[in-house]
């Protein structure tokens, strides 16, 4: 029996269509860019509004595959100084599921709320995130940054 | 609506959908401007000049070098008199040899590894328990594996053949009256013992000896450097704007390749960088009986911090501060279970079998076990199913080609 080539086939076939061949390219482009709308500030308020945390590499532009230090000054809200912190680093690539390719670990205080951060690298260019964890007078808290490599 | 008009506005729709999706990867702009960034990291146009090892005083000596090279080639550093480093690192073949597990002495665990570019790895071996090529060097020297010597002999066959060399670039050599011919501090009983009985100066001098054997070995291995690749051309191309050349230079299943490699395939997380690598280490789930509970990176590392050939030991010239991979790597952790270090895809192609104990003889046979991602018999794989179908494992294949290297006249005429 012939088929006929029907109104109703082309309600089906081209939402069909549309989307198998766009799925097809889409599937091919998986390699994204970072969200367009992070926010790539290195000053933040920390999660529960304990502290400012406040990240600068020592390098710029930010070297990629090398080990390197950076520092990181912390305040309390009001930008006052706080006591005695214990300040650790993690981070991580989002979109590809892994660590920090080695354990960075604050070494030093050099005053005035700074913190000397060394054992940094990232291993490849990308989007990156950078949690600072800080314990202190007023408690536990952190701040996670994002950075575009 | 009228048959024609509605074939008319399928045609239509089609064809948006088409250049929304398949379009924009086959005709213009063919590449994102990520990935156009991710391209250029992977050139080798984007290493940076090698630097001096600061472990090593003697790293850029050419004096060195020669002294190293000819080490490098001598048969008298062995058990049998018939092994030197050359024999599983064979220059025309890549420096490596071929084989899934090395052979000297005996047979090795684990697969040679080629040396071009390791100048530039913080870490040696698959699992990373040296943290120079000078302190590598010395490792299969005294493994009974491979060159199956030990360090009082390969000190003493030194002063007998290479004293001069010796003398100028690291001063008086030690005073071998009196050594043992054969001792080490690790080993057979005899060896150890033999060392044992020795005097600490001695054993301090043979050490410091031995050191400075590795460091001329290195200094030699250094000058072996990773080669132009048609990949290289291919972006040194794009780079310049030219994409009508560079497509001449990859054809377009090797350009799909790459797009996979950098894309879906999810290959730079590990093979990134211009040595594509990332110098880390990672479970994977190869196969293979006893390679497949090889415990890797996860042994090394307190062998790492507890050898004295390390960087922070006394006998390399590196100040603490020197030391920043050795002082904040990962030492524990699940990560580290059954994890070696990614290997340069660099000249991949023409280097099987593939993987740390050449479990694989193909590159479809490795693409296949990626694509799969099966459990890991030791420790947690980190590998998720891909979901590409054949045509994409070929093409990503047919790119791995594209890393072959190619001869310097054909780099410098160009395609």
């Amino acid at each position: 029996m012939p088929t006929k080539f029907s109104r109703r086939h082309l309600l089906w076939l081209t939402p069909l269509a549309v989307v198998a061949v766009a799925g097809v390219g889409l599937t091919a482009r998986m390699m994204e860019p970072p969200p367009s709308d992070l926010d790539l500030a290195l000053s933040k308020t920390s999660d529960h509004g304990r502290y400012i945390a406040s990240l600068a590499p020592s390098q710029s532009p930010i070297p990629v595959g090398t080990i390197h230090t950076w520092t990181v000054n912390v305040t309390a809200p009001d930008g006052k100084p706080v006591g005695l912190l214990a300040i650790t680093i993690d981070g991580g690539m989002p979109q590809h599921g892994h660590g920090l390719p080695t354990k960075p670990i604050v070494t030093r205080d050099l005053g005035s709320g700074t913190h000397l951060i060394e054992g940094m690298k990232f291993n490849m260019t990308g989007w990156w995130t950078l949690t600072v964890s800080i314990d202190g007078p007023q408690g536990a808290d952190k701040a996670t940054f994002n950075l575009v490599l | 609506m009228s048959k024609q008009r509605s074939f008319v506005v399928l045609v239509g729709l089609f064809s948006a959908a088409f250049m929304l999706g398949v379009g924009t990867n086959i005709f213009q702009p063919q590449w994102s401007d990520a990935e156009l960034k991710r391209i250029q990291s992977l050139s080798l146009a984007s290493l940076p000049a090698l630097k001096s090892d600061p472990s090593n005083r003697v790293s850029d000596d050419l004096a060195a070098a020669a002294l190293g090279k000819a080490l490098f080639f001598e048969t008298k550093l062995s058990a049998n008199g018939k092994i030197s480093c050359a024999s599983c690192h064979i220059p025309s073949q890549q420096f490596q040899d071929g084989l899934p597990v090395s052979q000297g002495m005996g047979v090795g665990a684990r697969r040679t590894m080629p040396i071009a570019g390791s100048a530039y790895f913080p870490f040696l071996f698959w699992d990373g328990r040296k943290d120079s090529q000078w302190s590598q060097a010395l490792g299969p020297l005294e493994n009974p594996l491979e060159h199956g010597a030990d360090r009082t002999m390969v000190v003493q066959t030194v002063v007998g053949s290479y004293k001069s060399q010796y003398e100028k670039l690291f001063g008086a050599v030690p005073n071998v009256e009196g050594l043992p011919d054969h001792a080490m501090p690790g080993g057979s009983p005899e060896l150890v013992a033999a060392w044992n009985g020795m005097a600490a100066d001695q054993q301090k001098d043979v050490n410091l000896a031995y050191a400075n054997i590795g460091k001329a070995i290195a200094a030699f291995e250094r000058t072996i450097e990773p080669q132009q690749t048609r990949f290289d051309q291919y972006a040194a191309a794009l780079a310049a704007g030219d994409q009508t050349r560079a497509n001449t230079i990859l054809n377009e299943r090797e350009r799909s390749g790459l797009k996979l490699f950098i894309g879906q395939g999810n290959c730079v997380t590990c093979h990134g960088g211009p040595l594509l690598t990332d110098n880390a280490f990672h479970n994977l789930g190869f196969p293979g009986a006893s390679f497949a509970t090889d415990n890797g990176r996860s042994t090394a590392v307190a062998k790492l911090q507890g050898d004295e050939f390390n960087c922070l030991g006394p006998f390399s010239d590196a100040s603490a501060s020197d030391c920043a991979e050795l002082k904040f790597m990962e030492t524990s952790g699940p990560n580290l279970i059954g994890a070696f270090r990614s290997p340069t895809l660099r000249g991949v192609a023409q280097r099987a079998p593939f993987t740390h104990a050449g479990q694989f003889s193909t590159l479809q046979a490795v693409l296949k076990h990626y694509n799969d991602a099966p459990s890991a018999t030791l420790g947690r794989s980190e590998l998720k199913p891909l979901g590409l179908n054949d045509q994409q494992l070929k093409d990503i294949e047919m790119f791995l080609r594209a890393l072959d290297p190619i001869s310097s006249a054909e780099a410098e005429a160009g395609p």
